[in-house]
This record gives C-alpha cells, structure tokens and sequence, in this order.
C-alpha cells in the first residue's frame, strides 16, 4: 500500500519531469535572442524543484475554538512509522528526520497511542519531540487511552496508562487526548470509561491542565456516536476524531453497516460546534492506488499533482476540519502531503462532488475488502497475515487481474499470476487457509472497518482453492 | 561416422533426462518422459512390453548402444571419462573379462528384485543412481538457480519465474548421491567403464545379447600394425591388440577404437559385408557442456521477509509425525508394489509440486518414495508422480479415479486438538477435506455448546493429508494420516 503510495508519486514525477522537458524544449526553441535560453532555464528548473520540495511557511492552520490553537492541516500519524530495512525494527534515525522535516515545515499535530506499532509508537514519538523540548509550546501531542485489555480497564489500570503515555511521550502535558476507538456498544463505553471512574479521572486532569483538549476517536455504529456526542452538555468534548475522505463521506455505511458516513457524523460535529480531526484521509492508501480510469480523470485535471493529493485536498477542504492526520512512512509521504497543504487549495464543490459522489459511486462497484492496513488486527495468534491477505487481494481487483471469468483468454495467465504473486507476498504458512476462523482478530482485537475478518478469509481461501485446482 | 552418431544421441539423451529430473513445473514430463520409460531396468519392472522388445532387438542387431546412448549413468561416465583422458592420453589397457563378479552380482540382483530386497537392487541400477544423483545434487542447485531469477523477476513484476522451497528431502539419500557420484568419477576418469562391465546388472544382461549381434566392431587383421591404440583408447578395456580379438560382451560401441586406428583395421560391420566406406573426419566436441551449467547458478536464495507494523505470531515449522504404517502415493497400490517396482530413480520426488514426496529413510524402503504433509498435502488436482514413474510403481491415475483411492486414514489426538480442548473454535480440518471426511460434532453429545471435535469418516478418507496440512497444531498437528500396506478404492 505504501509501496503504491510511492508508485503514484513517481508517476507524478515522471509526468512533471516530461513536461519540463517539454517547457525546456520549448523554451530552448523560443529563445534565439542571447540570454533568453538561460533565462528560461533556471526558471524551469525552479519550477521542477517547487513540484517536488515544499515551501517553508506557507502552511494552512485551522484554529481550535476552545484553546485557540492554531493547528496545522497536515497532523502527522505515527501509526505507521519506517522500519529498517529487512527488519522490524522501527528506524529511530528516520522518524527523527521526518519529525524534524515536518516541524520545518509548520506542521505541528502529532497522533499517537500506546498500541500503535506493536506498543512502541509512543515512545520513537517521544524520542524524537523530546529534542525540540524547547519548543515545547509549539507543537501539539495527541495519544489516546486505549484501554481494549480487560488489563487496562480497571481504573488503577487506565490510570497507569495514561502516565505511562505521558512518560513515554516524554511530556508533562497532553494537548490532544482520546478515548480511543468508541463505537462499537455503550456497554463498552461505560465499561471502559464511566464505571471504573475514569471519565472524572480525566475531567480532573484537564481542569489541572494536564490535558488540555479531550476528545475521543470513533468507528462504529451510529446510536453510540449519537449517545457520546450527546455527552457533550456533560463532558464537553474539545475535539472528535473522525474518519473522513472522498470514499467514506457518502459511503461508508454502505461498505459496511456498522460505520457511519462522514457526511453525517461531520455535519453532527459542525452542529454542535466541535472541531473535527481527521483520520484515514486516504483509506490506508487505498484512495491513492485507484483504478486505471479514475487515475485518467484526475490526471487530465490536474496532471502535475498526485492522485493522494485529492485525497488530502478533500479532507482539508472543509473548514470545521482541524487537522487531517497522515501516517507518512516514507518521506515522500510527507513532502507530497506538505505539498498538497502548503498552502491548502480547495476543492471546489464541483470537484468534492466529482471525488465522492461519481467516482465514489464507480469504486463501489468495484467491491473491494475496506482493510486499510492499520493492523489493528494483529498479531493474529495464528500467524496468519491478515492485512497483507487483503491488500493483495484489492490490487488484484483494482488492477483488473482477479482471474474470473474461466472462459476468457485472459483466466489461465491471471489465474498463474495470481497465485505466484500471493507466494511471493505471504508465506504459505500465513495464507488464509491456515486461518481458523476462531474470530479473536474481531473478538479481542478490534477492526475499525467492521470486516468480518474470518468470513473474508474464507471467502479468498476458498477462491484460492479453486483456482488450485483448476490447474 | 558411429562416434558421431553415439554422440549425438548420447547428447540428446543426457540433456533430455538431465532436464526431466531438474525440472520441478511438472511440464518436461510430457516431452521428455519417455527417455524414462526406455529405460531398461524400469521397462522389465513395468513389463512394459513394446520397450523390452524393442531393446532386445536394438542390442541384437546394433550391441550394446544401449550403454552409450541411452543410459543416462552410463553417458555421465563417458564425460568424467573424456575429462580423464584430457589428463592423459592413451591411458587405459586390456584386461580380462571378470566374468565371475558379473554373473555373481548380477545372481544377486535378481535374487534380490524376486525377493523385494529394494535397497540392494536401487543401489546398483544404473537409472536410479542417476535419478538419484540429479534430484538430490543438482535438482536443489538448479532450483537456488531458478529462485535468483525469480527473484530479479519480482523486481521486474514478471511472473516467468516463480520461487520454490529448496530443502533436503533425506539426508542419507542424499550422502548416497555424493558417494556414488564421487566413486563414479573416480573409476570413471581412470578406467572408463569399469562399473559398467563389472557391476551393473543392466549391463551383464546385455552383453548376453551382444556377444551375437548383428553388428560388431571387427578387427582386419591384415591391416593392423600392432601400434595398440585402440587398446589405449577403448573406456571397456574389451580390445586385446596382440590378439586381435575384442570382447563384444564388454564393447559399447562407442566407436574411439575406429577413430584412434590410424590404419583403418577396425570396423563397424555385419559379418557377411566387407568394409565399406569409413570417414575418420575430426570429430567435434560439441556435447560436454551439459548439466554443470546448474552448478554455476547457484547462489543463496532471495530472503523475503515481510514487514508488518502489527508484527507476526512466530510459527513452528511442522514436523512430521511418527507414521507407524509410511504412506506411498496414490497409483501405487500397495507397499508391496512398490517395493517389488521401485527402482528409487527419484523422478517422482523431483516431480511433486507439493513438498509432499520424499525418499524413505527407513531401512526397508530405503530410498523408494513416501509421503509426508509438513510442507503441502497431495493435492486432489495433480497426478504427476503417476504419470512420471517409469517403473510401474506408481501406475497412472486420472483425477476423477486418484479422489477414490484410499492410500491412508486420519487420526485425531483430542488432547491436542484446540477445539476438542475448548482453546478455539476451529474445525480447519473439515473445512478443507476435499472429500468430506471429516465432521464436527460436540463432544458431549447431549450439549450442543460443548467443545467440538473432529469426527473422520475413516470409511471416506483418503488419506490425502489436506486436515494435517492446515491444522494450526504445531509442530504435530493435531490430526495426522496413517498410511494403508493396501490402498483402497472407495
């Protein structure tokens, strides 16, 4: 997915470079008066640098009614942080590099949580923010209370948490923190959060000052957004952390009945007055490796910017957006990103109609599996490698290479390809039919798309299956 | 003009069954699976009539060319000869037949095949030792060679080549290949074909024959001047220079005797016909590259690991349980059968695209094929071991009849099993019997909430092993295959 991600952003550059040329050429041919030549030279070059460097300073910044933060469009995600390469080990050198590389260029948001990269989000976050400790004032920390285990719901546990997060994070203060991941049942929420005191607890710490916006994330069903938000009169929530993009705004019930579209729970927040923070403003990078066709339809509008960058210009678009977070893994993640808020240029509303409406609808067509890779499901006890299964799966689809139709010339060489890719993406031994459906990726671990993880398996495992042995 | 001939032949024949034992997609079979049937060891075990014959006939009227052109161990020798005599020319000398040693090893093999003594007749016949010597030497090479391709094809997003699992399938099988091949080279490079005249069983069988073929190298007597290079130069030590005789039931046919004769004294004819034309042009060395191209390509395999920001549970790799009763593939009717066919050439195992066959280590079926699931199960679509085997061993199957066959049945260990102990639902197992043998059912028959545990149908399971591939048990699943002395058809 990122890999994708990557893809598209160097086809962007292929095409800018083209048309350099081309300017080049042009220009070249235009000059025969002396001087001219260089002239345009220079200029043209400029230009390439400016397609691929962002500016400093020229970032768009949303401000929170409450505290009057002034918040950067671009919110950096750690959730999906780099690794060395051929390890897991997560590359502390880069993080710090990109960290730093982002705050240069005004961005000043940062997300975290104490389950994001197998637990170890929190503190590479905390490592690299905690060499600019004297801008401390500068730039914001978000992480959440994501208290799924049994272990952490006791009020001595979530407690323990959320100092733990607070000494990770190297900080004496929280800007930004949430309740993470509310939506699945108001049993759950008071569970989690009312019963063993904790909704005081953290009422307390903010009026101490120790948590300067509280808020919480959702995923989920529509009655429990409707009865949290209506907490508001009680607790007051800072800030609501969303999903939002061209793909979920109108159709995220419809990909799956248990989420809620954007459109409404944006329009919620807007009545109420609550600043939204944004999240999967590319669906896991599903939005920025779509189908050849939509690929032609951006591009002829704008051909010099990437096909993520609509993705992040939607979710900015909006004015009741605070921020839209971004796991950039790659620093061309970031710089394109940077590019696409430095400054923001809206969609226009024929263009956000174009994304979430004709384009949308088209996509829905095409019936993908909305895994976004966030790995919440892992590490499955079986070893089986969920989020790669169905990232695979989906490249298949949008790429148009799922064998289907047994009739066609095509089947034997899709049906090849398709197996010999798998091999090459998933150990056998992690492939779906070693998944035995005991459902723990959906009962004690939590998908935020509401997929029914195990039926899925099943579902490709039998299509496998079945392309095996029409050999 | 002979010389040439054996060369070209013998080239044809090396490469064609070099490549049927390398090759692991299962499609060099089609055009090449027949160099295997023409086999002589393997036809007789087959009774495979049409090739018998045709052998019989060929040695009777040409001698024994079978040697040289069709047996693949025969023609390896021929090369580490070549090299041999690149080190030194003229090196070999007459000697006499030992007739004693063949006929008594040659008793022996056949006391051994009536007696289904597999490990003594594998160890000798020629075919195997090859077949042996190419799956478990060279195949794994050429394999590592074919997984960096298929490694720069994946950067290349190119499916021409897709990457395999390289691993030991039985280490003494292995040690076996090494040794044979390291005596080969040895007796090889300083005699020729000693093994072939002294030992091998297919060959003593075969001189029989060619003491009275049509067709022999013949000496003229009067053209002879005693120079004694055809003696030097003859790899069966058959041709006595000072008596102008050659011993036909050794002799090869290869033609070096005719083209090292610079007096034109030896010939290639029929009794009643006088010396036609000979040509002794230069010969051409064009066959030697052959199969040590593979060796070039070996380097280590592309690691592939997968990075995953939710990280991956570890996984024991399966190990195979204790069979009491070792499972042979479908088509291969009994333990015994295969006993009394199997030459152990290996072909079979090259073949398997599931990493389910393996030589036997265990002492009876030393080196014969069995079958084992820690790597893939024998799937219901391929029959390619069936349509490999040369020697009747494994007899041909179609899909439609290989999903009747019983070859073995499944065996659940409740104290192992997670659903049985209430640890997961599961029931991996029954959802992927190809043929429906396996059920879950409570454990407690009066609660329909109790655990449930694999119930087998033994009547309809095949044995296939498809329950003890997938389930999640490791390193010894949970539900194992026991393999039938008989097979089945249900």
């Amino acid at each position: 997915m990122n890999n994708n991600h990557s893809k598209n952003n160097q086809a962007g550059c292929g095409l800018s470079r083209r048309s350099f040329l081309k300017v080049l050429g042009a220009g070249a041919a235009a000059a025969v008066a002396a001087c001219a030549g260089k002239k345009s030279t220079d200029a043209a070059a400029d230009d390439y640098k400016n397609q691929v460097e962002p500016p400093v300073g020229k970032m768009t910044y949303r401000t929170n009614p409450t505290t009057g933060d002034k918040v950067s469009l671009l919110g950096y995600g750690m959730m999906r942080l780099p690794t060395k390469e051929g390890t897991e080990d997560f590359d502390q050198d880069m993080i710090n590099r990109q960290i730093d590389y982002a705050l240069e260029h005004g961005v000043n948001y940062f997300d975290t949580s104490p389950v994001y990269c197998r637990g170890l989000s929190e503190r590479c976050t905390g490592i690299a923010l905690a060499r600019h400790k004297d801008k401390r004032k500068d730039f914001f920390v978000a992480t959440k209370l994501s208290n799924f285990s049994p272990d952490f719901q006791s009020a001595e546990g979530a407690k323990k948490m959320y100092h733990d997060s607070m000494s990770e994070l190297q900080v004496d203060y929280l800007d930004y923190y949430l309740l993470h991941a509310i939506g699945g049942s108001m049993e759950e929420f008071d569970k989690r959060y009312v019963t063993n005191g904790i909704m005081d607890f953290l009422l307390a710490e903010r009026e101490a000052g120790r948590i300067r916006n509280l808020g919480f994330s959702f995923h989920g069903r529509q009655d429990v957004f409707d009865e949290v938000l209506a907490m508001h009169d009680k607790y007051h929530w800072d800030f609501v952390q969303i999903e939002l993009n061209w793909l979920d705004w109108n159709y995220a019930n419809e990909i799956n009945s248990g989420n809620v579209d954007a459109s409404y729970l944006y329009a919620e927040l807007q009545k109420k007055g609550i600043p939204a923070v944004i999240m999967e403003p590319l669906l896991g990078g599903r939005l920025a490796n779509v189908p050849q066709y939509v690929v032609s339809e951006l591009k002829q509008r704008e051909p010099e910017k990437s096909i993520a960058s609509w993705a992040f210009r939607y979710a900015g678009t909006p004015e009741g957006v605070l921020t839209v977070l971004s796991g950039m893994t790659y620093m061309e993640h970031l710089k394109d990103n940077l590019l696409s808020y430095c400054p923001l240029t809206p969609l226009t509303e024929e263009e956000q109609q174009l994304l979430d409406t004709k384009i949308a609808h088209q996509m829905m067509e095409e019936e993908l599996i909305p895994c976004n890779a966030c790995q919440y499901c892992m590490p499955c006890p079986y070893g089986i490698d969920i989020p790669a299964i169905f990232t695979h799966y989906n490249k298949m689809k949008t790429e148009g290479r799922l064998p289907s139709d047994k009739g066609s010339a095509e089947y034997r060489r899709q049906r090849r390809e398709y197996l010999i890719s798998l091999d090459r993406t998933i150990e056998r031994d992690r492939q779906p039919d070693h998944c035995i459906k005991c459902g723990r990726c959906i009962s004690e671990k939590h998908c935020p798309q509401s997929i029914r993880i195990p039926a899925e398996m099943d579902r490709i495992s039998k299509f496998i299956e079945e392309l095996k042995r029409d050999a | 003009m002979l010389r040439k001939i054996r060369i070209t032949l013998a080239t044809i024949f090396l490469l064609g069954l070099t490549f049927l034992f390398l090759d692991f997609t299962g499609t060099a079979h089609t055009w090449l699976g027949w160099m295997a049937k023409a086999q002589a060891l393997e036809a007789v075990l087959a009774l495979n009539v049409v090739v018998i014959i045709a052998l019989v006939v060929v040695t009777l009227v040409f001698g024994r060319i079978y040697c040289s052109v069709i047996c693949p161990l025969g023609i390896l020798q021929d090369i580490f000869g070549w090299i041999g005599k690149k080190a030194k020319k003229n090196r070999y000398s007459y000697s006499k037949e030992l007739k004693w040693l063949r006929y008594i090893v040659m008793g022996l093999f056949i006391i051994a095949i009536i007696a289904g003594i597999g490990v003594f007749f594998q160890l000798l016949a020629p075919y195997s030792a090859f077949g042996r010597i190419m799956s478990s030497i060279f195949q794994p090479l050429y394999m590592l060679g074919n997984n960096v391709l298929a490694g720069i094809a994946e950067r290349a997003d190119s499916y021409t080549f897709y990457s395999v699992d390289v691993w030991i399938k039985s280490l003494p099988v292995l040690i076996i290949a090494v040794v044979t091949l390291i005596a080969l080279i040895i007796l090889a490079w300083r005699n020729g074909r000693t093994y072939c005249n002294t030992i091998c069983p297919v060959g003593t069988v075969l001189s029989l024959l060619a003491r009275h073929s049509l067709l022999k190298i013949r000496f003229d007597a009067d053209k002879c001047k005693n120079c004694s290079l055809c003696t030097k130069n003859c790899k069966a030590s058959c041709i006595d220079f000072k008596t102008h005789t050659i011993d036909h039931s050794r002799c090869v046919v290869c033609g070096d005797c005719i083209k090292s004769c610079k007096f034109g004294a030896l010939k290639y004819t029929s009794p009643t016909s006088h010396a036609s034309g000979t040509s002794p042009s230069a010969p051409t060395d064009s066959s030697r590259r052959s199969f040590l191209l593979a060796s070039a390509l070996a380097t280590t395999a592309l690691a592939q690991k997968k990075l995953v920001d939710g990280g991956l549970a570890p996984i024991k790799a399966k190990q195979a349980p204790g069979r009491v009763t070792p499972l042979t593939p479908p088509g291969s009717l009994s333990a015994s059968n295969m006993e009394k066919h199997c030459t152990g050439c290996q072909l079979c195992v090259t073949k398997c695209p599931n990493n389910v066959l393996r030589p036997s280590t265990d002492l009876t079926s030393l080196m014969q094929p069995v079958m084992s699931y820690e790597k893939g199960y024998c799937r219901p679509e391929c029959t390619l071991c069936s349509e490999v085997c040369p020697a009747g061993a494994i007899k041909l199957i179609d899909k439609a009849e290989k999903s009747s066959i019983q070859i073995g049945h499944a065996i659940v260990t409740i104290g192992e099993c997670i659903s049985a102990q209430g640890r997961d639902e599961c029931g991996n197992c029954e959802r992927h019997c190809p043929v429906g043998a396996i059920e879950m059912v409570p454990s407690d028959p009066d609660d329909d909430l109790s655990p449930y545990v694999p119930a087998v149908n033994e009547a309809a399971c095949i044995g296939c092993g498809a329950c003890e591939y997938v389930c999640p048990v490791r390193p010894f699943s949970a539900i194992h295959v026991e393999g039938h002395e008989v097979h089945r058809k249900i």
